[in-house]
């Protein structure tokens, strides 16, 4: 297979596509999982619970970081890549051609905020949670509150009681969905399954797909926003499964 | 000094002359080629073709093109179609109904033996076209479609939608990028051939201006083949691409070889009129049209001056009020007759005052009734991009109204004379396709064009010019130091040099305009003695007004798109010349050359057999000299002459 | 019809360019972009000023050779057409008309308007062929394709080279172009037989000469003046991809 994948720009572009699916998959697992929290706080604690820092948790979350770095990296090799192909005068005048997204233009921009979103997730959350297992620890203090590791519903009630974190998530939220409009059937166009009967099918699913993801994070979101209250909270940090 | 012209046309059966030629002529040997060097200036489907094919033989090829790669030759522009004998709509075509049908359609002024190696080879194009990967259009059963053009009567063309030059030579210059990969070709793109330089009275190399640098440079090669194509742009507006010039055959002319019959021009029937003294170029219209499309004036006076008024839409005329000339003077062909008998059909009913557009030079080519017969998705799916096209230029919906045609040059059937052995009368020096001049007579039928230039380049001239080259095994690579070159390199400098000096107030355009008006005017689709003798006093006077009144601005040695067009319009302003000291000799009309003198009582061409059945072939004689014409006679062993008839 | 030209004018690859502005009027609508320009030049020859060069030839859509970015789009705003198929009517009268060459860096400047496009045939000699020789073919109808086939090759095969969608594209990919010819001659038997070779040469050929990556925005078939759709990209990148699998 010498190293098409690092070398040659069709292989790049592969690249991009498997890891961004792999993304999307986990994304929606993700969601899924979040929507738990919607029927019932106890539920989703206990995903959490089974999601610590076992092997198999800590090795999925490896894999997991590996694909943002690969996605990551490779967007910016293959950006830095791309505006030198483009040379360095630039036009003065450009348009937006017609039946081309602005997302398809501004993936970067749009990754960018999307992984800035990630590391304020990764500080509201995972930091709290897998992290301190991992650190030997139990618990950590939120907000003035003991939380344990595995108590994500409380993180969770305590994050989005807060309407600036709501806002800074839904942007997160949007600037994903317009990162997965194009990225969704572009990743099949990169690896080769599309066709022009096919686009219409492709670009549909892949606003579904964005839009569902979307929808499935924010109402959690903002569900948790409206319902959050300290006695709730209190509720959720002295429950006993 | 009259040129001894021998044609070395084989003797023998006419369908043997080819395959007896070929037993007996010299071959290289492949130890041998590889030190031979063959120049092809033109990168068409003649030079394409040639130049790969020379190439995977072993020869050392160079290629010469002014634009900026070898696909942009206008070869490309041919839309309709290619023809070929193989008989696959079992319409009892054949490899003689083809050849009659050209010779016929050439009104008997092209060589026979030439022109049947031309319909015997055309099948093994469509085979060398289709491995190549050119996407022919297809029935549903996979096998290879074809329709029907002018001047026949069964269905033989080949074709790929409305791209079929396209198509033709992106194989052709698929042919020469794959040898140009493996090294046996050198391209020169942007490089301008601008001098031949003979040693010893034979072809050894060229002058070339390389385009982006200015800079003159020196070719030698131990073969030099011309395949520039043809030089309808002495009359300005023409269907040529805008860079399409004679300079290259010309230079040929200058340095020696003969020029035969430049007279023969073709008008194109359907191309867009002209509107306005503003416009660069004419566009055609595809002769495929003609299969679906209906030709027409109106019957009457008064409608003709309200469609020009504007207070009738030519879709208001009813079918009684209509004159389908062309099926009323030819019912046997109707719309298919040939170019030239449908271009002057056209402008007889224009002199007449039927003209339907505000100049009066124009005539309609009509749909409904295809329309109505096929539905208009099957016209969209046969001539979509055309009709596109069409409504992109002249803002008229051609779905709804008819479209409005008239008459272009198009194409130029003389050119360089050529043997069999397609060398002209200088040993060394080839010319192939519409550069030279043997195989369309005095008019070409459609889709032949691109039959010619790929018969040429691939099946004839790789063989023929083993037998030339066989003499120079021996020979070294040739040398571009010598005094030949120098002298060579030196005039052409001195040309350029001459022309910046000028400093005059006129550009090259605007006496570019004012020759194609004279050509088109007297030396156009109708010529009378009076018009030709005009038209020489006319441009002798305005090639003395271009030497002493050009502005030329810019450098010589640097892109100067200006000099090369000051460079290509001297030497039309000779060759316009030429083309009228030609038709005035030629005191008969036949094809495309229309003497008004010389017409039947239908109006027709009438030929004169007994004293003009032979090609004039003329010398050169220095620039205000009149050159000297020699005569090769046209002896028909197979066909019988006959006034061509469309009617019955 | 009256208009300001706002044109990029640069003498040569080395020197530095610049925008200058240029009237021209009296233009009638039904005047072809091209031949607008021939006025221009005609009129800056008679003030005595070099005329601005600009590639041009067939002036009927066909040979790829004219390549103005014209207001922001490849071949103007007119969908579907080259820059020589354009006419004034599409303007507004008065309007100013900005015109730049193609930027890319595998493209660079000649003059003025005018750039090197020869990166693409660097990349057809890669392998943009079937390796036949003269004379050594089956008959035309002794391989049977489909007509579909047929039709789609000759869809992508209507490429003619101009470089608008590297000049369009903003990653500077030639992708839509090198999919045209590997996906026309990937349709055809024919041209199966070396499928793997040809799009795995011409790939890296694409690559070597610094054209970008293709992110599949799409710009280049909406600039397309023949409107070659990324479908074939797709195909191309099946091909190579299952090619580089195999090695």
């Amino acid at each position: 297979m010498s190293c098409f994948l690092t070398n040659s720009s069709v292989g790049k572009k592969l690249v991009m596509s498997i890891s961004g699916c792999f993304l999307v998959l986990f994304i929606l697992f993700h969601m899924s999982m979040n929507l738990t929290m919607l029927f019932s706080w106890q539920g989703y604690n206990a995903i959490c619970e089974f999601l610590g820092a076992n092997w198999y948790a800590l090795a999925g979350t490896a894999l997991l970081a590996a694909g943002v770095l690969v996605h990551f990296v490779y967007a910016f090799i293959l950006t830095i890549n791309n505006y030198r192909a483009r040379g360095k005068q630039r036009y003065a005048v450009t348009v937006q051609e017609k039946g081309v997204s602005w997302a398809s233009k501004n993936m970067l921009v749009l990754g960018v905020i999307v992984i800035l979103g990630l590391g304020l997730h990764l500080v509201h959350f995972w930091s709290k949670m897998q992290l301190v297992e991992i650190m030997g620890a139990h618990a950590s203090v939120v907000g003035g509150l003991d939380v344990p590791a595995t108590n994500g519903a409380a993180l969770m009630m305590i994050t989005f009681s807060k309407w600036y974190n709501v806002v800074l998530y839904l942007v997160w939220f949007a600037a994903l969905w317009f990162h997965l409009t194009h990225g969704v059937w572009s990743m099949f166009q990169t690896a080769g399954f599309a066709n022009d009967t096919w686009y219409p099918r492709l670009k549909c699913g892949a606003n579904i797909v964005a839009t569902l993801i979307f929808l499935g994070f924010a109402v959690v979101a903002v569900y948790c926003y409206l319902t959050s209250t300290p006695q709730l909270i209190e509720e959720m940090l002295t429950y006993v499964g | 000094m009259a040129y001894k012209l021998d044609a070395k046309t084989p003797a023998g059966e006419l369908a043997q002359k080819w395959s007896n030629h070929k037993a007996a002529i010299k071959v290289v040997s492949p130890a041998n080629k590889r030190k031979l060097d063959i120049i092809v200036v033109g990168t068409g489907l003649g030079g394409a073709s040639a130049a790969a094919s020379l190439g995977e033989l072993g020869y050392n090829v160079k290629i010469f093109c002014i634009s900026d790669s070898p696909r942009r030759a206008h070869s490309i522009a041919a839309q309709g179609g290619i023809n070929a004998a193989k008989n696959y709509q079992n319409d009892n075509d054949s490899v003689y109904r083809l050849f009659y049908d050209t010779i016929k359609g050439g009104d008997y002024r092209a060589r026979e033996a030439n022109v049947y190696r031309l319909a015997e080879v055309s099948n093994l194009i469509i085979d060398q076209c289709v491995a190549q990967g050119v996407p022919f259009a297809r029935e549903y059963g996979g096998l290879l479609a074809n329709r029907s053009f002018g001047g026949a009567q069964v269905s033989r063309t080949f074709y790929a939608r409305g791209q079929t030059g396209q198509q033709l030579l992106l194989g052709a210059y698929a042919a020469l990028n794959k040898e140009i990969a493996a090294g046996s070709v050198k391209s020169y793109p942007r490089h301008e051939m601008l001098d031949v330089v003979i040693e010893n009275g034979e072809a050894c190399g060229i002058i070339a201006r390389n385009l982006v640098t200015g800079e003159l440079e020196r070719h030698g090669a131990h073969a030099v083949v011309i395949a520039t194509g043809g030089y309808g742009n002495v009359f300005f507006l023409s269907t040529n691409a805008m860079a399409s010039n004679g300079s290259a055959a010309f230079q040929c002319y200058r340095k020696g070889a003969g020029f035969a019959n430049p007279c023969f021009t073709q008008i194109h029937p359907t191309c867009i009129p002209v509107h306005g003294t503003q416009q660069s170029k004419l566009t055609l219209m595809s002769e495929s049209l003609r299969n679906d499309g209906r030709i027409w004036v109106p019957k009457k006076m008064e409608d003709v001056e309200a469609i020009r008024k504007g207070t009738k839409l030519p879709s208001d005329i009813a079918e009684e009020d209509r004159d389908y000339y062309l099926e009323r003077r030819y019912p046997a062909f109707g719309n298919l007759v040939p170019r030239d008998v449908a271009s002057r059909a056209a402008k007889e009913r224009c002199d007449a005052g039927y003209g339907v557009n505000e100049t009066g030079l124009a005539v309609f080519l009509d749909f409904k009734t295809a329309i109505e017969r096929l539905g208009k998705d099957t016209i969209k799916q046969r001539y979509g991009n055309l009709f596109d096209m069409y409504e992109e230029i002249t803002d008229v919906n051609p779905y709804e109204q008819p479209m409005q045609i008239f008459p272009a040059v198009h194409y130029t059937m003389g050119g360089i004379w050529v043997d069999y052995n397609l060398m002209t009368t200088i040993p060394g020096l080839y010319a192939i396709g519409e550069a030279n001049f043997s195989d369309h007579g005095a008019n070409r039928l459609g889709a032949s064009a691109l039959m010619q230039g790929l018969a040429d380049g691939y099946f004839v001239l790789p063989y023929t010019i083993g037998d030339y080259l066989a003499k120079k095994i021996q020979a070294p690579k040739v040398k571009t130091d010598t005094a030949a070159f120098d002298e060579a390199e030196k005039g052409v400098q001195a040309r350029i040099d001459r022309l910046f000096a000028i400093k005059g107030n006129q550009s090259v355009d605007d006496i570019h305009k004012r020759l194609g008006l004279i050509m088109w005017d007297n030396v156009g689709m109708a010529r009378t003695k009076e018009s030709l003798e005009k038209a020489i006093v006319e441009i002798q006077a305005l090639r003395k007004e271009f030497y002493a009144d050009l502005k030329l601005v810019g450098t010589a040695d640097s892109f100067n798109v200006e000099l090369e067009k000051a460079l290509r319009l001297e030497d039309f302003l000779e060759l316009g010349e030429l083309m009228a000291r030609d038709a005035l000799n030629r005191e008969e009309s036949c094809g495309g050359h229309f003497r008004s003198e010389h017409q039947t009582e239908d109006g027709e061409a009438l030929r004169h057999d007994d004293k003009f059945a032979y090609a004039a072939v003329w010398e050169y004689k220095g620039i205000d000299n009149v050159p000297e014409m020699s005569i090769e006679n046209l002896d028909y062993e197979f066909v019988h002459r006959a006034q061509r008839n469309y009617k019955d | 019809m009256n208009f300001t030209l706002k044109i990029w004018r640069q003498r040569d690859a080395k020197s530095q360019g610049a925008f200058e502005t240029y009237k021209v009027e009296n233009i009638s609508a039904d005047t072809s972009f091209l031949e607008m320009m021939d006025i221009l030049n005609n009129n800056l020859i008679h003030e005595g000023k070099e005329p601005v060069a600009f590639d041009h030839d067939c002036r009927e859509g066909i040979c790829g050779m004219c390549s103005m970015h014209i207001n922001g789009h490849a071949h103007g705003p007119s969908q579907a057409v080259t820059t020589c198929q354009m006419y004034m009517r599409k303007f507004k009268d008065g309007s100013t008309i900005t015109i730049e060459p193609w930027r890319s860096a595998a493209f660079p400047v000649i003059r003025d308007l005018v750039v090197d496009r020869s990166a693409y045939d660097k990349i057809l000699q890669a392998g943009g062929f079937i390796s036949v020789r003269t004379n050594s073919v089956p008959d035309g109808n002794a391989i049977p394709i489909p007509k579909a086939d047929a039709d789609e090759s000759m869809d992508a095969a209507a490429c003619v080279g101009c470089g608008a969608c590297a000049a369009t594209c903003k990653n500077g990919s030639a992708m839509l172009f090198v999919a045209a010819r590997v996906s026309s001659l990937a349709k055809l038997p024919q041209g199966k037989v070396e499928g793997a070779r040809r799009a795995k040469s011409m790939v890296a050929k694409m690559d070597e000469l610094g054209f970008g990556n293709c992110t599949n925005t799409g710009a280049c078939q909406a600039q397309c003046p023949k409107q070659v759709s990324i479908a074939h990209i797709a195909r191309l990148n099946r091909e190579f991809l299952a090619a580089k699998l195999q090695d």
